[in-house]
């Protein structure tokens, strides 16, 4: 174990998914998709004259994820004007908070690889606007202000956090939690969701903070991980060689997989931050934070403990399901609609998982899969009902993930019904038998994994279609028969 | 002459079909072409706009619309945006900007059919007492053409006096309609914080600015502020409060009103004219029956510095967004910084960029405790005087400036004497109540002199009145000054 430990904080814009913009009334849009400066008025192009009107559905997203953070809501809010200059920017300030934020003083739970969690203070989540967004092409820059004035959310953690892996388990955790209330998508290649972990380290039992670094431009959780992997182990290795670590800002190079040093801070940013005097004071009343409360869906460490305990699943199966938002609405759906919890984990978590990781579709898209919760529930009834045995469900759920469709006239269809006439399946099993009288006379004579064979010779005359129980229980019977004959 | 018509004799005339609205237009450019040549008082005039807006009116007019100011010319100052209009706010850094809306105050005159004659000038940005840092040009003070009209609504002021206009907008930070219709000896009101839109308005300091209006009489003023008062959805900042009818309010009627008047209006080297002429008009209200005493105001000496820390404070990230990206002329540099730096460098004057780097330093670290912190402090102190003050009287008389108006150049090497100008004006800005001007006398030499009516937030109808009785009880206001 190294001498040294991480200390790591990190602070998250999260765009929120409100229809129009904080301050005026343009629609938010997938920037990423939009024609450049569509989405645009003179109020979030900053031109002289205007006046911002706040957009009260941003507070309560914002209160939502507050609440969900375990966060104090203090009653007395404002806005401040942070300036600076940059062309993205189009007033010169951003309209932030900053002495009186939304929310603060929360905690969110993570889930660590080797199963156990651990509490990360929240500090403050606090309401601003977006930026522009800048596209350098050769000698110049080119401004996108469809994102100007889109409400955004920085929630910031104490520096509670000691590796990266904890550091992705946070960013995770954070983001499922953003979409299981609805306010972001949680797409950081979109930029609407953006990560950037500060990280120290210092030697075991040291009290006190070293310089830190901050990265930017990571545009997914297993970049937030890798870079902050890659930071620790450098910032260790200067320190080991008697070196020391600069504070700067870095930015992750992806292709290298090397942080480099972005802009080197000598001293802190002063951006003059003021009360917005274009906003009065924003009351939050304590009937409306009751409300908002009310209203919070499950979160996702409620939803692991209700699945554990009401549907008997396991901490890791119940963990995994819940991360993400849609894998659980499916697996609960299913459920809904029949399924077995158990057996719905299982093929989720298994088949489901598998194809969709071989097709490269990632888990949250779980709800786009033709194969829809009812479908699975079906499939999972006709092996219950012993209509088909898990084997033929699982060459089923290929057509059916691929393509949708009623189980149960599928099976009608391909004639894939088990067989289950005693009758029929005692003659296969008797016409096997006769088939391979030296594997029968070796079975008899002690070798007994011989079973096996013969059980697989009947299984593939019946071209899978046979319950393997009463398989079983008909070759023992007349294995039996012939030892006494 | 039709431009020695009232705003609301001209409507009646109008409502009678005895003059029409391009006849009453007409008279106005006619008279802008002839003295405005000398008195520059404004930036842009948009006559053809004018014309078709005057013929518009004439046709409703026939039709008996009784919008309330149908077919009558007003002057707009060019801190306020409409549309398809350039509008500089008298910067150069906004030359030819040609906003794509149109601020609301003005917006709602011109739906209830007022006619626009052009954009008046200004100091840059408002940020002045003069004229004479408008980036384009001085304007003259109607009544000595070698002196100031005041600022920083200096342009509408002037175009008021000089009947090159029936009447006009204004905007007030502290004291830029107070003090220019004190100098050009026309009526105005700075309505509340809050009682008029600032949509529109190009901020100069948000907590501070207030649209205002002139005209030459206290009568005009409150027709004009009843069109243009009331919440607008734009702006939060405005109070979504019932707008009274102000007209109604002039009832001509004070006895019993309780009027105070601060000893700390009455200063050390004022001009002994303007104190005089202030008393004699004080006298006057308790003539019609007012109960006049002696208040005071005791944090009224902080209201120079606070103002001088919270404004430009305000002003340094207001004036953030001219930076030449998106609209505005831009001066091109190697590099990005260098291109901020010409643009800013070069198009702004003198008073603005002094006026960035005050708040700019008031705000930063390690000072905005000091500064910006301890003013807003003081604002409240000062905002308590108010209050106290209201508790006991109804309205506050006081000078609206210590002298009359100073000579062109006479101020412009000394920003402190220049921002003196604005003493007693300040604290009402500062505390966000209501105020009045009317002219109450002549110096010597034959300038206006200004009463200051303050009333508490939201009193106007209290200060119309008071400043309407005193009004129509005397004859200054009917004064032409001598010009062509
Ligand atoms: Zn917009």
């Amino acid at each position: 174990m190294s001498q040294y430990e991480a200390v790591i904080g990190l602070e998250v814009h999260a765009e929120l998914q409100t229809r129009s913009k904080m301050f005026c009334g343009c629609a938010v849009v997938d920037s990423t998709s939009a024609p450049p400066s569509t989405y645009v008025c003179p109020v979030c192009l900053g031109m002289p004259g205007v006046l911002p009107v706040l957009n009260h559905r941003a507070v309560e997203l914002g209160l939502r994820v507050g609440l969900a953070l375990n966060c104090e809501i203090p009653p007395f809010n404002r806005f401040a004007r942070k300036s600076y200059f940059y062309p993205d920017l189009p007033k010169g300030y951003q309209i932030s908070q900053y002495d009186y934020p939304l929310a603060v003083r929360g905690w969110l739970e993570i889930d660590l690889p080797d199963g156990s969690s651990k509490r990360v203070r929240i500090r403050r989540v606090h309401l601003e606007e977006d930026t522009g967004k800048l596209t350098h092409v050769d000698d110049h820059s080119l401004i996108d202000f469809n994102r100007a004035g889109v409400p955004l959310l920085e929630i910031v953690s104490e520096a509670d956090i000691r590796s990266a892996e904890e550091a992705e388990a946070y960013a995770r955790k954070l983001r499922a939690i953003l979409r299981y209330l609805g306010v972001n998508s949680g797409d950081m290649s979109k930029g609407v969701l953006r990560v950037e972990p500060n990280i120290s380290v210092r030697p075991r039992g040291e009290e006190a903070f070293r310089t830190r670094t901050e990265i930017k431009n990571l545009n997914s959780i297993r970049s937030l991980a890798r870079a902050t992997a890659y930071e620790i182990e450098r910032q260790v290795a200067l320190y080991e060689s008697g070196g020391q670590v600069q504070q700067a800002t870095m930015g992750w190079d992806e292709a290298r997989q090397v942080t480099v040093v972005q802009r080197v801070k000598e001293s802190a940013d002063d951006y003059r931050y003021f009360p917005e005097p274009d906003l009065p004071p924003l009351e939050i009343s304590r009937a409306w934070v009751k409300e908002v409360r009310a209203a919070l869906p499950e979160l996702p460490s409620a939803k692991r403990d209700r699945l554990m305990q009401q549907m008997g699943l396991s901490r890791y199966d119940a963990s995994v399901l819940v991360a993400e938002k849609a894998v659980a609405d499916y697996f609960e759906a299913t459920v809904q609609a029949g399924g077995d919890p158990k057996q719905v984990a299982n093929y989720i978590l298994g088949d489901l998982f598998r194809r969709m990781k071989d097709e490269g579709r990632p888990r949250e898209q779980i709800g786009d899969i033709p194969l829809k919760p009812v479908m699975l529930a079906e499939l999972l009834a006709l092996v219950a009902e012993g209509t088909i045995n898990h084997g033929v469900a699982k060459k089923l759920l290929g057509t059916l993930y691929a393509e949708g469709g009623d189980p149960r006239r599928l099976v009608e269809e391909r004639g894939l019904a088990q067989v289950r006439d005693e009758e029929a399946l005692g003659q296969a099993v008797a016409q096997v038998l006769d088939e391979h009288p030296e594997e029968v006379a070796r079975f008899l004579a002690g070798e007994e994994k011989l079973a096996q064979f013969l059980m697989g010779m009947v299984m593939r005359a019946l071209r899978g279609k046979a319950d393997a129980q009463a398989v079983r229980r008909l070759l023992q019977a007349q294995l039996e028969a012939r030892r006494k004959a | 002459m039709l431009t020695d018509l009232t705003l609301t004799e001209a409507r009646q005339r109008l409502r009678a079909g005895e003059i029409s609205a391009v006849e009453l237009t007409q008279a106005h450019l006619e008279r802008i072409r002839a003295l405005d040549p000398q008195v520059r008082a404004y930036l842009t005039v948009t006559e053809e706009r004018a014309l078709a807006a005057a013929e518009e009116a004439d046709r409703r007019l026939a039709t008996g619309d009784n919008a309330p100011l149908l077919g009558l010319p007003l002057a707009i100052k060019d801190v306020l945006t409409t549309e398809g209009v350039v509008t500089t706010a008298g910067s150069r850094v906004l030359e030819g900007f040609v906003p794509p809306y149109t601020a609301t105050a003005v917006q709602r005159l011109l739906e209830a059919g007022a006619v626009m004659l052009g954009k008046t000038n200004t100091d840059e940005f408002a940020m002045g007492s003069s004229t004479e840092n408008s980036g384009y040009f001085v304007t003259h003070n109607p009544w000595d053409l070698e002196r100031v009209p005041g600022g920083s609504s200096g342009g509408s002021a002037a175009a008021v006096a000089a009947r090159m206009a029936l009447g006009a907008l204004g905007t007030d930070t502290g004291g830029s309609v107070r003090q220019p219709a004190a100098f050009c000896g026309v009526s105005t009101v700075k309505p509340t914080y809050g009682r008029v839109s600032r949509y529109g308005l190009i901020a100069f300091a948000s907590s501070l600015d207030q649209v205002g209006v002139f005209g030459r009489t206290v009568e005009d003023t409150a027709l004009l502020l009843s069109v243009m008062a009331g919440h607008d959805p734009h702006d939060s900042t405005s109070l979504d409060v019932p707008v009274p009818d102000y007209m109604a309010a002039l009832s001509g009627e004070i006895a019993g009103l309780r009027v105070g008047v601060p000893r700390e209006y009455f200063i050390e080297g004022m001009q002994p004219e303007v104190e005089q002429a202030v008393r004699a008009a004080i006298a006057q209200l308790e003539a019609l029956g007012a109960d006049v005493r002696e208040i005071s105001l005791p944090h009224t000496e902080y209201a120079l510095p606070v103002y001088y820390l919270v404004a430009p404070s305000e002003a340094s990230a207001n004036l953030a967004r001219f930076d030449g990206v998106r609209y505005g002329p831009r001066e091109n540099g190697r590099t990005l910084w260098e291109t901020y730096k010409a643009t800013r460098g070069q198009r702004f004057g003198a008073e603005v960029k002094r006026r960035i780097m005050l708040g700019t330093y008031a705000l930063s670290a390690g000072y905005y405790d000091a500064y910006y912190l301890k003013a807003q402090k003081v604002r409240t102190l000062i905002k308590q005087d108010f209050d106290r003050a209201f508790a006991d009287v109804d309205v506050i008389a006081t000078p609206t400036t210590p002298t009359t108006a100073f000579r062109i150049g006479e101020k412009t090497d000394d920003p402190l004497q220049m921002y003196l100008s604005d003493v007693f004006t300040l604290a009402a800005s500062l505390a966000g109540i209501c105020g009045a001007v009317v002219p109450c006398g002549f110096d010597g030499q034959g300038l206006p002199i200004g009463l200051q009516i303050l009333g508490p937030a939201l009193g106007e109808e209290i200060v119309l009145r008071t400043a309407h009785a005193y009004q129509q009880s005397t004859d200054w206001h009917t004064r032409t000054p001598p010009l062509g």
